[in-house]
């Protein structure tokens, strides 16, 4: 028999179109201040840091096996580390936003510490608990504006450009960066060993334990960047804000419940399920919005029937029906 | 400060807060679901009860004769038609399924009753209480509600310990492969087990909706309030979560009595510090015998 050479295949053909495709999708993007309205900005900014956030939920919930409900907190926490930055402390805003990341970091790590003692639905649960209490926690911080929150003076504002025009754009452009470096970053991260790692404890962490993964230190890790990233993402969702309050900053269903409904619309456990999952919220959103509280029950229903039925996702039926993986985290062996 | 009103009042809100936890704590225990929406049944039950005084002109209590057959019947319905399909060994599909009921369930009320703040109302007895020495006022209906709390638990100790349906559940609970192999329905059984914890979540709806006002958002707080009982008491034990709800009351207590800002934070707090230091609970459940 002649011994063919085995090559790992990292990447299929799908995926090397698709680059080329988001690629041009990302430069028609990047663009869009000088071909497009504001109107248009904010819908694309705010479509940018929900794929973030989605992303971010999606690898905590659909690698890592850490079902959270309380990614608000690091929400809330990153904006009001990056209001105190640049209020109280005057730091510059783009120094502030550089810093908000780790800073969150630096609080999720005891937080990641405490929640772990729980397991499952429990852990989800407890995550919950500890954004209530960050949230009114900080309602007692007079330094944070107390319970009537803090606002970005036009002193601040104007330290990112001094007219609006350029303020928007910039503050776009900083959404757009900050959603590829998400993507691009647990792109990366899954494709890597610790990616590698995390895959097999979702499928068994028993199994994986056993195999020589540290469990614990891996998810640890994966707790502490999402954490990280979410704060940054915070940031940057507030400073577009300019006003922020406790109940904004940690709110469950603007930062948590939408956030899941993406991801499980679009396909857990796949990078494709929360692109697809964002743009059918988004559409179903502009559509139905004022319908008001039916609406929000159409959603509730959504996500009850796709759970007991389509349990993969949009994009989790399409990659079973057809093989497609645009952004393969998989190693193939072929015979070269 | 006055610490014996501190430890009385806290703890005749921990016996509402095990009222609330129990439900949870049932369904956990017995198919390893937690239930999101639990709170969100909670408030059903307490508009449930004003629906009943509004269109039958029941008195505050008696609504219970209408609410609870029905939230018995409501929880029968979703275990069997819903919940059942999302048991297995992957966590989100029950996880997300009542996080989608929570959504409808808050939203139709939303929807049904407006946002305005409800109450039941019954009579002079809300407002009566008794004096106990050192200058500390025992609210009669508070008492009547842990009393109630504390039976419930009775009841259902004996119900697990001394029936056949007891010995199904802790069977179930145990091993449902092995107790289906002996014959056990698990569908029907589960069904039951929601159904009872709907009773305890009715019971306990009707008495918050007497206690407190209310509206369509209640809900989530009240499964947090739920939950932290369930943990600090330790799981799959009723009177740990009696125990727990009384610890999460008089912290609440302690926070209030030091600022009314303070009372939901200082709970949190108490339930952290109990992960923290004991994360199995105070009280988790022993071997059966």
């Amino acid at each position: 028999m002649g011994a063919l050479p085995i090559v790992v295949e990292r990447s299929t053909r799908a995926s090397r179109v698709s680059a080329v495709g988001f690629g041009v999708v990302l430069v028609a993007l990047a663009t869009l201040p000088f071909w497009g309205g504001p109107g248009d900005m904010r819908l694309v900014a705010e479509m940018s840091y929900y794929l973030a956030l989605a992303q971010l939920w999606n690898l905590l919930a659909g690698y890592a096996g850490l079902v959270s409900v309380g990614q608000q907190a690091f929400v809330g926490l990153g904006a009001y580390a990056f209001f105190y930055m640049v209020g109280p402390l005057a730091m510059s805003p783009y120094l502030a936003l550089a810093i908000a990341g780790p800073a969150v970091a630096l609080i999720s790590f005891p937080v990641a510490l405490v929640v772990f003692r729980l397991r499952g639905a429990y852990f989800a649960v407890g995550t919950w608990v500890v954004s209530e209490a960050f949230m009114l926690g900080v309602t007692q911080v007079k330094a944070l504006g107390a319970g009537s929150g803090m606002s970005l003076t036009p002193a601040i504002v104007r330290q990112i450009a001094p007219d609006r025009a350029g303020r928007e754009m910039i503050i776009y452009w900083i959404t757009l960066a900050v959603v590829v470096l998400v993507f691009a970053g647990v792109y990366a991260l899954l494709r890597s060993r610790h990616g590698l790692a995390l895959t097999a404890i979702r499928d068994s962490e028993p199994a994986s334990a056993s195999l020589g993964v540290n469990t614990f230190r891996t998810k640890l890790v994966t707790y502490v960047v999402a954490a990280a990233f979410t704060g940054l993402a915070g940031a940057v969702i507030f400073l577009s804000k300019i006003r922020l309050s406790p109940e904004a900053g940690f709110s469950i269903n603007d930062w948590t419940v939408v956030v899941i409904f993406m991801v499980v619309i679009g396909g857990i456990g796949t990078l494709e399920g929360p692109i697809v999952g964002m743009l059918v919220y988004v559409v179903m959103r502009e559509l139905l919005f004022q319908w008001g509280t039916w609406y929000l029950i159409l959603l509730g229903l959504v996500a009850v029937v796709v759970m007991l039925k389509f349990q993969d996702g949009i994009w989790g039926y399409i990659a079973k029906r057809f093989d497609l993986h645009l952004f393969p985290v998989r190693r193939q062996l072929t015979r070269g | 400060m006055n610490w014996l009103s501190i430890l009385v009042q806290g703890s005749l809100l921990g016996g509402l807060y095990a009222l609330f936890a129990v439900g949870l704590s049932l369904s956990f225990g017995i198919m390893r679901l937690v239930n999101i929406a639990h709170g969100d049944f909670i408030v059903l039950s307490a508009f449930a009860g004003l629906v009943a005084v509004r269109a039958l002109g029941l008195d505050a209590i008696a609504t219970l004769l209408v609410v609870i057959p029905t939230m018995a019947a409501i929880g029968y319905a979703l275990q069997r038609g819903v919940l059942n399909l999302t048991l297995g060994s992957n966590i989100l599909p029950p996880l997300l399924v009542t996080f989608g009921i929570s959504v409808i369930i808050q939203n139709g009320l939303l929807q049904g009753f407006g946002a305005d703040i409800q109450r039941l109302h019954w009579g002079a007895i809300e407002t009566q209480s008794i004096a106990l020495p050192g200058g500390v006022a025992v609210g009669v209906f508070p008492l009547i509600v842990f009393a109630v709390a504390v039976v419930s638990i009775f009841a259902l100790q004996i119900l697990f310990y001394r029936t056949t349906l007891g010995r199904a559940f802790r069977a179930a609970s145990d091993d449902p492969e092995t107790a289906e192999l002996m014959g056990i329905d698990k569908r029907h059984l589960y069904a039951l087990a929601m159904a009872i914890a709907m009773v305890f979540t009715a019971l306990a709806g009707v008495l918050f909706a007497i206690r407190t006002t209310f509206d369509p958002a209640s809900g989530p707080i009240r499964l947090i309030f739920a939950f932290e009982a369930v943990i600090i008491g330790g799981l799959g034990s009723l009177w740990g979560t009696l125990a727990g709800g009384i610890l999460l009351g008089i912290a609440q207590a302690f926070g209030q009595a030091l600022s009314p800002t303070w009372q939901i934070l200082a709970g949190h707090i108490a339930f952290l510090i109990v992960l923290v230091l004991r994360p199995s609970g105070l009280f988790p459940r022993q071997r059966d015998e």
